[in-house]
């Protein structure tokens, strides 16, 4: 189980919200073919607290522009986007089953031409921080507000754009652009301390500009805390370094590189989805007693 | 305007004169702005001229965003670099996408001269013709430029604009007409055909002054689109001539003479086909030297494109034989 924090009921609904996410997540993939599970589930708390308690989003501002942007980079784990976006109500129900299907607007990676919600075309590593400087270039140019959102990979780090790009950032003053590392220390052939280390992350940001904040990317009132740290502009952008777990919230695929891009048997699909509904139950069984 | 002109000087005051009159124009550039003349747009509007460093992957992702934002955007850099450096980044953000980011790649070709073989862009062209989306122009003169130019900023989409400093005099009318995919007829004539794109068209049009002096009927096509390729003046140029000659500042291999050959090939007609012959960079790099130099060794100044025609002329006689 995992610790649970005293919080209000917000941070409660929010923490469901994102076992409910999984549990679609799971089932959109079902078994028998191939997905990116390990990087998907270890993002799902960043993004329910993105979509769901920091972002000016929503379905009917789709198409603002003054939105708020969130950016992909680390685009194999757009899986984990799409349930959100099906959750939010951008994507109708029932189109999630569809993903990776010949015509299916659901694409292995993000496309910015067939998925409503879709920001950035990603998918290439290290290309969605670039991205997010020249929204927010294009933002100051018309005197807009909204704020960009990038979640990157660790493993990601080892592209040499990131850094051309958190120097980008760092020498406009772009501080309406906000990294969020999703540290979940596994890249897709091992483990990324064994591959070719990216510590000290902190320091690594910090050196190039950013003001750095490390969280618990699986606790939501440290995640939520740590976005609205957005919006002080101390003059330099806002790097959030998330601890996570590769493939959390199913035990045979935590901190394993192993189920980075795989497909699951019926039986070890049976078993993820019973321990997330378990997450689920437990969570709400928690709020009744309340 | 004047006489003597590279295209990539008209380019910049043309990119000014974009930006003075439409807001969303901007310009991106990697340390090179006044090489490139990017910096030009910077004396209309200083915000919208952004220097992001010797970094053309970050520059090339950074165009694609600000395109998502509405703004039509020109990104650039040495062709070179441009095209080599960043080319994931062009195929994942802007060809894919069809974002409206405009690529000019600038000191294209041997006619950079001085600095050698790493830095004359030779397979530029090559690269981004075969990108799905994208339009791919090279201008010929300073005034065939401004139409480019023009044309790039109005086209909704990826296009690729290859840029020169070789120091030549206007040689096309200053209303030259210009229409993207459309190639235009400098000079009729029934025995042989120059098809000739950039710079060295204009040594194409001298070489058909020296043809034409010995007693070879030649007419001269300028291709300056090279995606999407004019089919229709590729099936004129065959029901035509006998031999066609392409003639491009660029390797054989992927440039103006694949693009012709590939066109011409797959025409139903005329049943009989005529000879190409692909001038231009035989499949090598580049090395320093002067523009003249590397233009006169390379065969492509008037004097060796007359000799190559002449050559592969008397070749064909003893064919027949």
């Amino acid at each position: 189980m995992p610790r649970r924090k005293v919080g209000t009921r917000m941070f409660e609904r929010l923490e469901l919200k994102a076992w409910e996410a999984r549990l679609e997540l799971i089932r959109m993939f079902s078994y028998g073919k191939a997905h990116h599970f390990g990087g998907s589930l270890s993002c799902v708390e960043l993004l329910t607290c993105l979509y769901f308690y920091k972002m000016r989003y929503s379905a009917l501002l789709r198409d603002d522009p003054d939105r708020d942007r969130f950016i992909l980079s680390k685009g194999h784990s757009v899986p984990a986007q799409y349930v959100i976006l099906s959750m939010l109500g951008v994507l109708p129900e029932g189109e999630l089953r569809t993903i990776k299907q010949l015509g299916s607007r659901l694409q292995g990676h993000p496309d910015v031409n067939k998925t409503p919600g879709i920001e950035a075309p990603t998918g290439s590593l290290g290309q969605g921080l670039s991205f997010a400087n020249g929204v927010a270039l294009a933002a100051r140019l018309d005197s807009r507000q909204f704020r960009i959102f990038v979640l990157l990979g660790d493993g990601e780090l080892q592209e040499g754009q990131v850094w051309e790009a958190a120097m980008t950032s760092a020498h406009h003053r772009l501080t309406n652009v906000c990294v969020l590392v999703d540290s979940n220390r596994f890249q897709s052939q091992g483990s990324v301390g064994e591959i070719k280390g990216v510590q000290p992350l902190a320091g690594k940001w910090a050196a190039f500009g950013w003001e750095v904040l490390e969280v618990d990317g699986h606790d939501v009132a440290q995640i939520c805390g740590a976005l609205d740290r957005v919006d002080d502009r101390s003059g330099r952008p806002l790097a959030i370094i998330a601890s996570t777990v590769k493939g959390k919230g199913v035990s045979f695929m935590e901190n394993s590189f192993k189920y980075h891009n795989r497909a699951l048997s019926e039986q070890e699909y049976r078993q993820a989805e019973q321990e997330i509904l378990e997450q689920i139950s437990s969570r709400k069984h928690g709020h009744a007693g309340h | 305007m004047p006489d003597i002109e590279e295209t990539r000087e008209r380019y910049g005051r043309t990119l000014a004169r974009l930006a003075g009159q439409d807001r969303r124009v901007v310009a991106l550039d990697c340390d090179l702005g006044r090489s490139t003349k990017s910096h030009d747009l910077s004396e209309v509007d200083p915000r919208r001229f952004i220097d992001l460093g010797i970094a053309e992957q970050d520059m090339i992702s950074t165009a694609a965003g600000l395109a998502s934002c509405g703004k039509i955007v020109f990104v650039n850099s040495f062709a070179v670099f441009l095209t080599g450096r960043a080319f994931d980044q062009i195929r994942q953000q802007i060809s894919l996408p069809k974002a409206n980011v405009k690529l000019c790649g600038s000191s294209a070709g041997i006619t950079l001269g001085a600095d050698g073989a790493t830095h004359q862009a030779i397979n530029d062209v090559t690269l981004m013709r075969c990108l799905p989306n994208m339009t791919v122009i090279v201008p010929a003169d300073g005034n065939q430029t401004e139409k480019a130019v023009v044309a790039a900023y109005l086209h909704p989409g990826p296009v690729y604009l290859r840029l020169s400093r070789y120091h030549l005099a206007n040689f096309l009318p200053e209303d030259c007409a210009f229409e993207v995919g459309r190639a235009a007829v400098l000079r009729e004539g029934n025995r042989v055909a120059l098809a000739a794109t950039g710079p060295v068209t204009a040594h194409a049009l001298e070489a058909a002054d020296l043809l034409q002096a010995e007693g070879v009927s030649t007419g001269v096509y300028n291709f300056h689109t090279l995606k999407p390729f004019d089919i229709n003046c590729a099936r004129e140029i065959a029901g035509r001539y006998e031999t066609v000659f392409s003639i491009e500042e660029h390797n054989i291999v992927g440039g103006l003479g694949s693009a012709l050959a590939e066109t011409l090939c797959e025409l139903f007609e005329p049943a009989a086909k005529p000879l190409l012959q692909r001038i231009g960079i035989r499949d090598a790099y580049g090395e320093s030297g002067t523009a003249e130099e590397l233009v006169h060794k390379h065969r492509l100044d008037a004097e060796g494109i007359t000799g190559t025609v002449l050559e592969v002329l008397e070749k064909r006689r003893q064919y027949r034989r």
